[in-house]
């Protein structure tokens, strides 16, 4: 046997004929010059990305730049910055606004939240658990987003189950007092700015935990004990070593729950007051209004804000460890 | 006197693993001590014990007389240099260094001058701009000591610092080592898998074995005198003799120990069998530089010889004869 092995490498050439055909001479050419492989593999992408994405994209800013006839409602193709302008009327600020806030809030809390359960699946989830932590983390996204914001509307109603839990828990008054509080009070909690606030975070914080989770997970295990042995307690090693660690995934996260949060305009049309937020805005300017250059404004609007908190987040070094 | 660290009948069990299992260990203050074990013999836990990253299970540990049991780490005046050194990434060298101080609250002026002269004292004044990525890993290992010793510690733990440095740089480390040890008179506990390292730098060795202290004593003790057959292989591979061999040279029947530099090769005078030494067969050479190694097959025990380099050598595969100073033969307490 290995007599026979031994005489089949004695006869075997050093180098080996090529597979001949269409798949030999590609596998060769690819492998002499990588790039046309690279080519080939990024073209689509690009093309996608480059001129139906971005295209589309610049046609909406070039939007922003025409006017409305008031009289006629007809679009007035000429360039003017006179649309801009509207934004800054009090109600339209007043959507600014509420959105930003609303966004910074959902962001602020949703890192909050995520932060000790991506530590945990990071620093102790093993094996079965981890796999568990993944589970809950994404079984929720792969429901369908009305049918979770319509079980939210449910949960949080007057007659809902939340509701029932405090009045059974005796703390029906805690209930009553945040309501009756101005802005983020209500009637209920389904048609109040909480709970607006209670189901944006419930659906963006996957996209926050999963980052800083992943950022956690580079941070070695002995970094932290170094700390300690350095005399850091818990709280100093959480500010100086760890917070500054995760601070790329936090941002990469804070990106994700801001930016989704400043577009939507599904769950503040079914949870919430009256108050429009910007995607509302879009949404009823380009539709019932027929204003498009205005509903394209107001698109231009997270666009700025998310450029200027991209810059910022750079300049305060959250991108350094990357 | 009290001692460093005492260890009275300290065990670490993780479930049915004894990591540590009931070790008495006294460690006097100033002492450069080591730790020397294979991989999993306990070393390094017997050392995050010390450190706190551990409690014991059961027995207690004591640091200049005070007990540490349920002390976290960030309260004992203990600093350690990690394996792979631990540096923060997102702080520059100097930053590193000071971040003892900083927790303790010292101001960053007197900080950022206790850590320069901390990088004085382990030869990288003017360091403290770079990041940790843009450093070798020998000047990583000096940011890491430094870190450390700004701190002055009462003991200071090494775990196996030198293990990723090359072979020069590690001998440079190691005589750097022990005389800041000597300058600083800090008690330092050091830990490693490699019995060179042990015995050229320690006042005392500790060897470990599956969580137990196989046997404690300076170098010299150590190397001349392993009390277990596990000793005498583990600290420079000694050869191990079995009982009824030992008994022939002798005239105990006790484990022996005899170290490989202590064998003398000679050729086999034809048509003489054994009459003083022992009759070997040599099985292969390696050649180490300023000695060779040889293996040898004494009638199916197999002995190691290393012999000074320029001696003319037997060819592989031929008859040798085996001689050695009997006062060379150590008997171990094993019993038989």
């Amino acid at each position: 046997m290995s007599l026979d092995a031994a005489m089949v490498r004695a006869t075997a050439p050093a180098i080996l004929p090529g597979s001949g055909g269409l798949r030999g001479a590609l596998s060769d050419l690819f492998w002499r010059k990588p790039k046309v492989l690279l080519l080939l593999m990024l073209l689509p992408p690009v093309l996608w990305l480059g001129i139906v994405y971005i295209g589309s994209l610049f046609a909406l800013l070039a939007q922003s730049f025409f006017s409305i006839d008031e009289f006629s409602g007809l679009i007035d193709r000429e360039f003017t910055l006179k649309t801009y302008g509207d934004l800054f009327q009090a109600a339209n600020l007043d959507i600014i606004l509420r959105t930003v806030t609303m966004a910074a809030l959902v962001t602020l809390a949703s890192a909050v939240i995520a932060f000790p359960i991506a530590y945990y699946a990071a620093r102790y989830a093993r094996g079965r658990w981890k796999a568990l932590f993944y589970l809950g983390i994404m079984l929720p996204l792969w429901s369908s987003y009305l049918v979770k914001i319509y079980a939210w509307k449910l949960i949080l109603a007057k007659e809902g189950i939340l509701t029932w839990l405090l009045a059974k828990l005796h703390l029906l008054w805690v209930l009553d007092a945040w309501l009756s509080l101005p802005i983020v009070g209500g009637n209920s909690l389904s048609v109040s700015f909480t709970g607006t606030f209670i189901v944006f975070v419930y659906v963006w914080l996957p996209f926050m935990i999963l980052p800083v989770q992943a950022a956690l997970e580079r941070v070695p295990g002995n970094l932290v004990e170094a700390s300690s042995d350095l005399g850091a307690s818990p709280g100093q090693t959480f500010r100086n070593v760890l917070f500054p660690l995760a601070l790329p995934g936090i941002v990469a996260g804070s990106i994700f729950t801001f930016s989704l949060t400043l577009g939507d305009y599904i769950i503040p049309q079914i949870i919430g007051t009256s108050r429009l937020f910007i995607g509302q805005a879009v949404y009823s300017q380009q539709g019932t209004a027929g204003n498009i250059p205005l509903a394209a404004a107001f698109t231009v609007v997270p666009i700025v804000i998310m450029g200027f908190y991209l810059w910022g987040a750079k300049r305060m070094g959250a991108f350094d460890a990357l | 006197m009290t001692s460093a660290v005492s260890f009275q009948k300290a065990s670490r069990h993780f479930g049915s693993v004894r990591a540590v299992d009931a070790v008495d260990l006294d460690i006097a203050p100033g002492e450069f001590f080591a730790m020397l074990g294979p991989s999993g013999s306990g070393k390094t836990t017997c050392l995050r014990l010390i450190a706190g990253f551990e409690q014991p299970t059961s027995g207690s540990i004591s640091i200049f007389g005070d007990r540490a049991e349920g002390v976290p780490p960030y309260r004992r005046n203990v600093n350690t240099v990690f394996q792979d050194y631990a540096l923060f990434p997102h702080l520059n060298v100097l930053d590193n260094v000071a971040y003892g101080l900083m927790v303790k609250g010292v101001g960053k002026a007197e900080r950022h001058k206790a850590a320069e002269e901390a990088l004085s004292l382990v030869r990288l004044p003017g360091y403290g701009a770079r990041r940790p990525g843009q450093l070798s890993g020998g000047q990583r290992q000096r940011v890491a000591l430094a870190r450390a010793l700004v701190n002055q510690p009462k003991v200071l733990l090494l775990d196996e610092p030198l293990g990723a440095l090359d072979l020069k740089l590690r001998e440079n480390m190691q005589e750097e080592l022990k005389s800041l040890q000597k300058a600083l008179g800090i008690t330092f506990v050091f830990v490693t898998h490699d019995q060179g390292e042990a015995l050229s730098m320690a006042d005392r060795v500790a060897v470990f074995n599956d969580g137990k202290i196989m046997q404690i004593g300076t170098p010299e003790d150590i190397y001349q005198r392993p009390r277990t057959r596990f000793v005498a292989d583990f600290v420079g591979s000694s050869n191990v003799l079995p009982p009824d061999f030992v008994q022939r040279y002798s005239g105990q029947h006790r484990w022996g120990s005899l170290r490989p530099e202590s064998i003398r090769v000679g050729r086999a005078a034809k048509g003489v069998t054994s009459g003083e030494g022992v009759s070997a067969r040599l099985v292969s050479t390696n050649y180490l530089g300023a000695t060779t190694k040889l293996a040898l097959d004494a009638d199916g025990l197999r002995l190691h010889a290393i012999v000074p380099a320029g001696i003319a050598l037997p060819a592989e595969g031929e008859a040798v004869v085996l001689t050695f100073n009997r006062e060379h033969l150590h008997l171990m307490d094993e019993p038989a």
